[in-house]
C-alpha cells in the first residue's frame, strides 16, 4: 500500500514537472530585453558592475526589503526564545590555531568583496556572509563567547546599517522617488549603503549563532565539561 | 572536455540532491546538503554567473550548512539516545 502511494506520488509529480516544462517552453519571448536596458543605463547608476547596479540602484527597493526580512527573521528567533547552545565539540589545538590564521584573511577578503562590488562580482551580501562565517569560526573555536541575549552592541549594529539605508531612501524622497539616486552622487551613496549593510548583515547572520541567552551559558560549559570526562 | 565536465556536474548535482532527501540519517543529510551547495556553486560558475556563485558558496553552502549542523547538534543534545549516525 505504502509502495503504491509512493509510485502514485512519483507519477503525479512527474506529470506536474512535465506540464511545467511544457508551459515554460510555450512562454512567449520577453517583451523587454532587461540586459540591454541595464547596459544602456549603467553609466547613470554610479557603479560599473551590472549586478550591483541592479541590486543597489535599479531595484534598490527589493534589496531594502530583503535586509528587512533578515532582521524580521532574527526578531522572530528572539521572540520565540533561544535554544540552549549545543556543546561545541572537542577542544583540540588545531581549531583555535586555524581560526587565528584564517579570520584575519577572512576579514581582508570581506573588505575586498565589499570594495570589488562596484566593478566586479562581489558586494555587501557576500562580504557580510564571509564576515559572519569568520565570527562563527571564532565561536566554534571557543575564542568568541556567545553574545548575551540583551547585548546592545549587536542590536545597534544590525539596526544601524538598515536605518542608514532607510534614512538615505527617505532623504531621496524629496527628489520624487524612493531610492532614485542623483547620478553624480550615486556611486558614493551606493558605497555608503553597502558598507552599512555589510556590518548590519554580518552581525545579523552571525547573531543566528552567537546571540544566546546568558543564563543558559552555564549549561553549555557544564555539558562540554561532562563530555570531556567521557573516556 | 567541457561537455563531459558539465554532464558530470549535472549528474553529481542530481545525485547529491537525491541522496540529501533520501538518506535516513539527518547528520549525513546535512553534509550532503553542503556538498550539493558546493556543486551548485560550480554549476553557477560554469554558467558565467560569478555573483550567484559567490552568494551560493558563502550563504547557501557555508552559512546555511553551519546553521543546519548547529540545529542537528541541538537536536542531538536534546535527545542523545535517538542519534541516527551509528546505525
Amino acid at each position: 500500500m505504502k509502495r503504491l502511494v509512493r509510485w502514485l506520488t512519483v507519477l503525479a509529480l512527474s506529470g506536474l514537472a512535465g506540464a511545467l516544462l511544457l508551459a515554460i517552453a510555450g512562454l512567449p519571448p520577453a517583451p523587454v530585453r532587461l540586459a540591454g536596458e541595464v547596459a544602456g543605463n549603467l553609466a547613470a547608476s554610479g557603479v560599473s558592475h551590472p549586478v550591483t547596479a541592479v541590486l543597489l540602484n535599479f531595484r534598490g527597493y527589493d534589496t531594502f526589503l530583503e535586509v528587512a526580512v533578515l532582521i524580521i527573521a532574527l526578531l522572530g528567533m528572539l521572540a520565540a526564545g533561544l535554544p540552549p547552545p549545543p556543546p561545541t565539540g572537542s577542544r583540540n589545538a588545531m581549531l583555535p590555531t586555524l581560526a587565528r590564521l584564517a579570520v584575519p584573511l577572512m576579514v581582508l577578503a570581506a573588505t575586498y568583496l565589499l570594495w570589488a562590488g562596484a566593478f566586479r562580482p562581489g558586494g555587501a551580501f557576500q562580504a557580510a556572509a564571509v564576515l559572519a562565517a569568520a565570527a562563527v569560526l571564532l565561536h566554534l573555536a571557543e575564542i568568541q563567547a556567545p553574545w548575551p541575549q540583551h547585548a546592545r552592541g549587536p542590536r545597534l549594529a544590525i539596526a544601524g546599517g538598515f536605518l542608514l539605508f532607510l534614512a538615505i531612501a527617505a532623504a531621496l524622497l524629496v527628489n520624487g522617488g524612493l531610492l532614485r539616486y542623483p547620478p553624480e552622487q550615486a556611486g558614493l551613496l551606493i558605497v555608503l549603503i553597502e558598507s552599512g549593510l555589510t556590518v548590519s548583515l554580518a552581525v545579523n547572520l552571525a547573531a543566528f549563532f552567537l546571540l544566546r541567552s546568558s543564563s543558559e551559558n552555564g549549561q553549555i560549559l557544564r555539558s562540554t565539561a561532562k563530555m570531556g570526562e567521557k573516556p | 572536455m567541457n561537455l563531459a565536465f558539465d554532464l558530470l556536474l549535472a549528474t553529481a548535482l542530481l545525485w547529491s540532491a537525491w541522496r540529501t532527501l533520501a538518506t535516513p540519517q539527518i547528520g549525513r543529510a546535512v553534509i550532503l546538503f553542503i556538498v550539493f551547495g558546493l556543486l551548485l556553486t560550480l554549476a553557477w560558475a560554469r554558467l558565467d554567473a560569478p555573483d550567484i556563485a559567490l552568494a551560493e558558496a558563502a550563504i547557501g553552502a557555508g552559512l546555511t550548512g553551519a546553521l543546519l549542523l548547529d540545529a542537528v547538534a541541538a537536536l542531538r543534545a536534546r535527545r542523545p539516545d535517538t542519534d541516527g549516525d551509528e546505525t
